[in-house]
């Protein structure tokens, strides 16, 4: 630094020159100090914020990780349940039958004392006990070890979501409630395996029964219609205006409005798929393949952003190499510039897809947040997809849904960690640096 | 290239596929949010016991129900909207007028809209109507005149009343329990006010200048989420809350219903009617879906049945408050037999 200045300028000056830089050194390695202790502070912060998120996600989350199980023997009573008639027959009451076994201080023919033996056990109870008998039909007259989830009131005793100590009129479950549960805990009934049903199962209004499994496979179809719409048109628009179009005013403009498009709020393409694929078109509603149609529209202006600046990123000596030796233009794109360019692409719709994946507001528009107890088995069955699910479960009364909804939050976070990380594994793979 | 080619009659084959594959096979009810946990529960219970395909439910608000409803005849209509108040008579028009013309009314009970707070509460509340009506509406009588709201505080209003701010969350105007509070608890607490009472006004007069709730701070517009309105109580003792009755009784470990004029919000008070702000539930059936699509009439039968409808059944479990036996009977016979309804009167 005081070299260069001796060179170009006379003695008075440099002189100054010197006294100015040494003078305003300290103040300018301070000004750094400052820059540098903001930027971490910033760092710090965000950090602390994500931790706050994922923490008390995780904290009420892996309650509705578990699920709290009683494991009964179950007389299956030819009297209540006979072959003829399944899958109808009398299981509710067989059950009951059980119940009673365990607490015989209990009148069961007074409908009101039957009901506090049978409200232990989740709704599903009886149907799981049906589905086995259905199976099995051999196992009439015979007792059956039947492991079946509690109600959710029972469930969250166990997992001390209801505090013993608050008052009884406070607690959803009374005093005598939490002695008959004692009771089959201490007879070693009770068990808190994992709960598979929240993967495997599709919505329920039980939240012992709910799970997510509509949700993935409406969300699995979305993208997949998401994915084969806005990923051939997208490369198909991106190659045209990058290698094809002439420079003109007309491509101009219409690279503004995709750079815009892709800043238009998500409601205005649910607006819109409403009016025209719902309304115009009379697609079914709630169907993943309307949701796929919308998120497309959403995802195509990603992609074709993503797609023209690999395209970019393609050395023009391998376009001129090429044309060199005799190809054609055509040639030139397909059998060179896009697959060098794929790597970028790929991660670019990895990111858009991601994107699709959590996009509820489009979603909510075109009824994809009803309630259905099964899965769909195809794109236009009518299906919720992930972040609709965790919007109906936020909504809901019952408190079971309080765990599951920050699950599902998890669940979906889990898959959108898995995707990014396949953008980032592409990238590094099989990016080449020119 | 070729997989370009391929992915591109994919879609072509897909998008052909899309119009063709319409023919609607489930059940598909549309309407109030407040009736959608009964027929959720319905619904459920239908899909686990019959072989028919899930019924899809949706929650879209009662007008919205009735957008969607009264659109038209066919696969791409629902086949039964809830309300939480009777059809209006421009709706009934829209039905008749895009060939919906047959349509049976079905209530199935009714709800009562109360006001609560959390039970760490420390006063024991205990509100009129006229004094609800005084904390809430945008204006009110001040000194015999009809003024904008000076009450900042319930002690304010009354002395008997706890020296705490008044805060107040509630629905958005979009709700269906927004629209049945102004009704319920809104303007028959206007109409207990002296000042209208010897003004002479009429009914009109009462829904033009009552209808409206303040937006000067002490009524928080806080969203449909009854969820958030809960753990916002939670945090603060001294607020209240304006809930559906069915949501406080699923949440009686953290709300407390709001005693009005001494009567405590229950299944036995709304149910008898002394509790006073309480509105019909219905839901309305396209009788020309029945007996097209499949498993409607079972659905019915199962929404009819006592297991559901009657005192301790299952909708009765989740809070619904339900009808007397002759009315259970009576519904049942005008279901089973799709007799239509009338226009409304308004």
């Amino acid at each position: 630094m005081t070299d260069l200045t001796t060179d170009n300028a006379g003695p008075g000056p440099r002189n100054l020159t010197t006294e100015a830089v040494k003078n305003s050194l300290g103040r300018r390695n301070r000004k750094q100090l400052y820059l540098q202790g903001l930027g971490i502070a910033a760092i710090t912060f965000a950090l602390t914020m994500l931790f706050i998120l994922i923490w008390s996600l995780v904290s009420t989350g892996h309650h509705a990780f578990t699920q709290t199980h009683v494991t009964l023997d179950v007389y299956v009573d030819p009297e209540e349940i006979s072959e003829e008639n399944l899958p109808r027959g009398g299981f509710s009451e067989v059950l009951l039958a059980s119940m009673a076994q365990q607490f015989p201080d209990i009148d069961v023919s007074d409908r009101a004392e039957a009901r506090k033996l049978s409200s232990i056990l989740s709704d599903g109870a009886q149907f799981q006990l049906r589905d086995r008998v259905v199976s099995d039909p051999s196992l009439i007259g015979q007792t059956v070890s039947l492991t079946v989830p509690l109600s959710d009131p029972y469930d969250q005793l166990n997992k001390n979501l209801v505090r013993r100590d608050t008052p009884e009129n406070r607690r959803r479950v009374d005093d005598a409630a939490i002695a008959r549960f004692d009771q089959l805990a201490d007879r070693g009934m009770i068990s808190t395996p994992l709960n598979f049903t929240l993967l495997t199962a599709a919505d329920s209004r039980f939240p012992e029964l709910a799970g997510l499994r509509g949700a993935l496979v409406g969300s699995f179809w979305a993208l997949l219609t998401c994915f084969l719409i806005s990923f051939p048109l997208g490369i198909g628009a991106a190659v045209y205006l990058e290698e094809f179009a002439p420079k003109s005013r007309v491509s101009d403009f219409i690279e503004i409005n995709i750079n815009n498009l892709a800043a238009v709020p998500s409601v205005v393409f649910g607006l819109l798929a409403l009016a025209v694929f719902i309304g115009w078109f009379g697609m079914p509603r709630s169907a993943p393949f309307v949701g796929g149609l919308t998120l497309a529209l959403m995802t195509m202006p990603t992609i074709i952003i993503a797609t023209r600046a690999a395209l970019k990123a393609v050395p023009p000596s391998i376009r001129e190499a090429a044309l060199g030796v005799g190809a054609s233009k055509h040639q030139v794109v397909f059998q060179h510039v896009l697959p060098l360019a794929m790597p970028g692409i790929l991660t670019g719709t990895i990111i858009g897809l991601a994107q699709a994946l959590g996009e509820t507001a489009p979603l909510l528009l075109i009824g994809m947040n009803a309630f259905i107890t099964s899965a769909p088995s195809g794109p236009f069955d009518s299906a919720t997809a992930l972040p609709t699910q965790i919007f109906i479960w936020a909504d809901s009364p019952e408190r079971g849904f309080v765990s599951r909804t920050s699950a599902a939050i998890l669940v979906l976070l889990g898959f959108l960690i898995f995707m990014n990380a396949i953008a980032i594994f592409l990238r590094s793979k099989f990016e080449r640096k020119w | 290239m070729s997989v370009t080619k391929i992915t591109t009659s994919a879609i072509a084959i897909v998008a052909l596929t899309a119009t063709a594959a319409a023919a609607r096979e489930e059940i598909r009810r549309v309407g109030s949010s407040t009736v959608f946990p009964y027929t959720q529960a319905v619904a459920e219970r239908f899909a686990n016991t019959t072989e028919f395909p899930s019924p899809i439910v949706e929650s879209t608000g009662t007008g919205g129900g009735m957008q969607i409803f009264c659109g038209g005849i066919g696969e791409s209509f629902a086949d039964i909207t809830g309300a939480s108040r009777a059809m209006k008579a421009s709706e009934y028009q829209m039905c008749q007028d895009n060939g919906v013309t047959s349509i049976t009314e079905a209530q199935i009970g009714s709800d009562g809209l109360s006001l609560a707070v959390s039970v760490e509460s420390p006063h024991d509340w205990d509100l009129t109507l006229g004094q609800i009506f005084l904390a809430l509406a945008a204006e009110v009588p001040v000194d015999g005149e009809w003024a904008a709201n000076p009450y900042t505080n319930w002690s304010e209003i009354d002395a008997s009343l706890p020296d705490v701010e008044i805060e107040v969350l509630g629905p958005p105007p979009t709700s269906g329990t927004r629209d049945a509070f102004v009704e319920l608890a809104m303007h028959a607490g206007c109409e207990e006010l002296e000042y209208v009472q010897n003004g002479g006004f009429d009914g009109d007069w009462v829904e033009e200048n009552c209808s409206r709730m303040r937006t000067d701070g002490p009524f928080i517009e806080a969203g449909e989420n009854d969820n958030l309105i809960v753990q916002r109580l939670q945090s603060d003792p001294t607020a209240l809350g304006i809930f559906g009755y069915s949501f406080v009784y699923e949440n009686l470990d953290t709300l407390a219903g709001v005693k009005i004029a001494g009567t405590t919000p229950s299944l036995e008070t709304i149910g008898d009617g002394s509790y006073p702000v309480s509105r019909p539930l219905f839901f309305y059936i396209k009788n020309a879906h029945r007996g097209v699509i499949p498993g409607f009439e079972e659905f019915l039968t199962e929404y009819m049945s006592e297991d559901a409808l009657a005192p301790g059944g299952y909708l009765n479990e989740r809070g619904l408050v339900t009808l007397s036996e002759e009315r259970r009977d009576e519904l049942r016979e005008r279901v089973a037999n799709s007799v239509p309804m009338e226009a409304p009167a308004d």
